[in-house]
């Protein structure tokens, strides 16, 4: 977020009245109506939500109706904790997170739909805070909240907020993403330091204090990756680095390459530590927590599987943009140790990176 | 076992236990120093569960790098091992 | 980051590796005490820099898997609090997915339990303050390294008059260890190199005797590749000069006498009593325990612990793996029936149990 919030607009529903979400807030009567009319509405000032229907009518046209064109459809649900860190909160991501997925299949995004789920006694104004912070995101990312719903929960059943988004997005012909494209030699871009996500949330659970502040690198990904492929290179794949990190994402790829290949003995993944850039106070946390950088969460990372000869080309692309000036040749696929990611370690040696077992934990040994 | 990683010491505080701000290539947190009541400010200490174990002693950290000039001096005058 | 970065040179790596190659005439079975040792080793991929003829076996240093199945279900018990006291319970986060006999903390967590990780026991000290209605239990696992927060937090709670704090204690110590690897007549270790950090708390007077008795050179080792490599380096040297002394490849840490303060306040609040490795068998003089004069502060008294547990028979080779017998991928079940994601002993669970590594950081 290159901005702060604006709460110069302070929050609409009488506050003085109901300070604290309540369960008749999620009770289908005056109350929730009130909620949706007086604050949800007004936050994100759509039309097709203002209507209050059912669902939103959308127009079909332009981009959309092209020939060979088709449509991206997904949903995430977010449940971070705390619903504030440095650099975003949950209701950022929860626009980003979604706008990401649409452009890691290729797609420009276009509409998106916010379910909430409150906990009985959330502050309204965390709710107003959340939900400005969602409309700035979507504008950022040029995306509109259509529909939603709200939903509310006894106390002690939800952690104050969930959100789930799911969004639609246009995918322009000819530019559909898929494992199945990626071919050997293509090179794997990545577009900047890893494991600042996960380190921004970690410094607030785990109380580390910063001289300079680790912030979440949560961004809508969408700007660059249509510069990428209005470049007209041959990208064959994108992958967005979230949970589990660089590592998880690699092998998740690595995982269903070269299968259904008529002859195909599977392809690899080699990627070179050195060239994976790692901020020092993330790699200072990480090492002080016992963790790997490289599986640390990110929630403005991706990384592109590249034909070889466009791979410079989209570099350069990446470099000239904000959210790539630290984009980086990081590995390559190969035709050796099928569905395995193998890496070239900072001491020269190679060894195979899994995924991991489960979360990672701090850990003192 | 134990992980212990070096930081440097920011600041120092004691109230009923002497602790300190230290610095992790920039990410800082409390330390408890009662254990290296030697250490002061602008010192480099391994810490492990938010304790500092050990100061790190400058000097001999350059050992092994000295070594390593010596046995490549020696290895010019001796001819490659196998 | 200083103190770390210049240690993982490639260059100065690729010298030493040199200098082990010139070193080395026959074959040499050394091996790393360290759980943290086993993970970089094979994290930073050292062992396929090391010549043919030296074979590095992993020791019993993880204070993860070498914590017995009945403390794990002590710490479970008390975990799910009942004997009807809300119980905050405080890990480090190595343990929550180590095995008890039946379950782990973070099945017992999902069970509703107040389970946190900490990051360090004076964290759970200071939850114990802030919250005065229930009781805060601290798991405290680890070698001598740990030993000394561990007694700080306890010394602090009654210099506060904290009543509702106490710990589980699990405290080994390496020596007695060492000496019960050293003794078995199957014995095929060579060369010692010993825990740089429990070092660094302790010294290294205790392993003069040990390395005299039993005719092994020891040389005490830090954590990053070069490190390492310059200990196995040492450790060559005395192999084949034939001699069996304590070197300190780790001297920006380790001094002889180790960190006095620390060892003081260990003393003042631990005694030594024997203690059951996972693997090992009960070892004399292996454990440590609170001091009568501190004995409110012991879970085990606290708590009306009512649970027997067994280790029933397993095909676990773990205890043949800990004593450097066996390596990890000579047990039938490695990779297959044991996994990380389904372990069946405590090596294959925690970061730096040797069947782990091995599973992860396998080569290409």
């Amino acid at each position: 977020m290159d901005e702060t919030a604006d709460f110069s607009l302070s929050c609409p529903v009488p506050i003085a009245r109901y300070p604290k979400v309540l369960l008749a807030h999620g009770g289908g009567g005056r109350l929730m109506r009130q909620l949706i009319e007086k604050m949800v509405v007004p936050a994100f000032g759509s039309e097709a939500l203002g209507e209050l229907h059912d669902g939103a009518e959308l127009e079909l046209s332009g981009a959309v109706l092209e020939p060979g064109a088709r449509l991206a459809f997904t949903t995430d649900s977010f449940v971070v904790s705390p619903l504030f860190f440095p650099g975003g909160d949950i209701g950022v991501l929860a626009v980003n997170g979604t706008v990401n997925d649409l452009a890691m299949c290729g797609a420009r995004p276009l509409y998106l739909s916010a379910a909430l789920i409150l906990e009985e006694g959330l502050p309204m104004e965390t709710l107003w805070r959340v939900l400005r912070s969602m409309k700035q995101a979507a504008d950022k990312a040029g995306v509109v909240v259509v529909t939603g719903d709200t939903k509310v929960v006894e106390h002690g059943k939800g952690d104050g907020l969930f959100i789930t988004t799911a969004g639609i997005g246009v995918i322009g012909p000819g530019r559909a993403m898929s494992p199945s494209r990626v071919r050997a030699g293509d090179l794997i871009l990545l577009n900047g330091d890893v494991g600042r996500h996960g380190v921004a949330i970690m410094s607030v659970r785990e109380g580390l204090q910063f001289e300079s502040v680790i912030e979440s690198d949560t961004a809508p990904l969408a700007d660059l990756v249509t510069a990428m492929l209005d470049s007209r290179a041959e990208v064959h794949c994108l992958r967005d680095l979230t949970r589990g990190g660089l590592v998880s994402a690699l092998n998740e790829i690595a995982g269903s390459l070269g299968r259904g290949r008529p002859g195909s003995q599977g392809l690899g993944i080699v990627i070179d530590e050195g060239e994976i850039p790692v901020r020092e106070d993330v790699e200072g946390a990480c090492e002080l927590l016992g963790l790997d950088p490289l599986y640390v969460a990110n929630e403005g990372r991706f990384v592109a599987f590249v034909a070889p000869q466009d791979a410079r080309r989209v570099l350069d692309v990446m470099r000239a943009h904000p959210l790539g000036r630290e984009a980086r040749i990081i590995g390559q696929v190969v035709e050796s140790h099928a569905g395995q990611v193998v890496m070239k370690t900072r001491v020269g040696t190679n060894r195979v990176v899994d995924m991991l077992s489960g979360e990672q934990l701090p850990r003192i040994c | 076992m134990c992980l212990g990683i070096p930081g440097k010491i920011l600041s120092i505080a004691d109230d009923g236990l002497r602790t300190g701000k230290v610095s992790f290539g920039g990410i800082v947190k409390d330390v408890c120093l009662a254990y290296v009541p030697e250490a002061g400010v602008g010192d480099y200490v391994i810490v492990h569960v938010g304790f500092a174990i050990s100061k790190v002693d400058e000097e001999e950290a350059k050992k092994v790098f000295e070594l390593l000039e010596e046995m490549g001096e020696l290895a010019e005058a001796g001819g490659q091992g196998p | 980051m200083k103190f770390l970065e210049e240690y993982r040179d490639p260059e100065a790596a690729r010298r030493m590796v040199q200098a082990i190659r010139r070193a080395t005439t026959r074959p040499w079975t050394i091996m790393e005490v360290c759980g943290g040792q086993t993970h970089n080793l094979i994290r930073f991929g050292i062992d396929e820099l090391l010549p043919e003829a030296i074979t590095l076996v992993h020791g019993p240093g993880c204070p993860v898997c070498v914590t017995p199945v009945e403390i794990i279900d002590e710490a479970l018990e008390i975990a799910s609090g009942k004997d009807g006291r809300p119980v905050v319970f405080c890990s480090f986060g190595d343990m929550l997915r180590v095995p008890g006999s039946r379950k782990d903390l973070l099945a017992v967590r999902a069970e509703g339990a107040d389970v946190r990780v900490v990051y360090s026991p004076l964290d759970a000290l200071r939850l114990a303050v802030e919250a005065p209605e229930r009781e805060v239990v601290f798991f405290a696992v680890g070698f001598e390294t740990t030993a000394p927060a561990t007694a700080m937090a306890v010394f602090r709670a009654r210099e506060l008059g904290v009543r509702n704090f106490s710990i589980l204690v699990a405290h080994v110590r390496v020596p007695p260890a060492l000496e019960t690897i050293l003794s078995s007549p199957r014995s095929r270790v060579q060369g010692f190199l010993a825990a740089g950090h429990v070092c660094t708390v302790m010294g290294y007077e205790e392993y003069e005797p040990i390395a005299e008795r039993y005719r092994v050179p020891i040389v005490v080792t830090g954590f990053e590749p070069l490190d390492l490599l310059q200990g196995i380096y040492m450790c060559v040297r005395q192999l084949e000069e034939g001699r069996a002394e304590v070197e300190n490849q780790y001297a920006r840490a380790v001094r002889r006498e180790g960190n006095v303060p620390a060892r003081q306040l260990i003393e003042k609040v631990f005694e030594v009593v024997p203690r059951r490795w996972r693997g090992l068998g009960t070892i004399a003089d292996s454990g440590l325990r609170l001091r009568p004069a501190y004995r409110e502060f012991d879970a085990e008294h606290r708590f009306s612990l009512s649970y027997v547990s067994e280790e029933g028979p397993s095909e676990c080779i773990g205890g043949l793996v800990l004593q450097g017998l066996n390596r990890p991928h000579e047990c039938p079940a490695f990779g297959k029936r044991c996994t990380p994601e389904h372990p069946l002993g405590a090596p294959m669970v925690s970061a730096e149990g040797a069947c782990a590594a091995y599973y992860r950081y396998r080569r290409p």
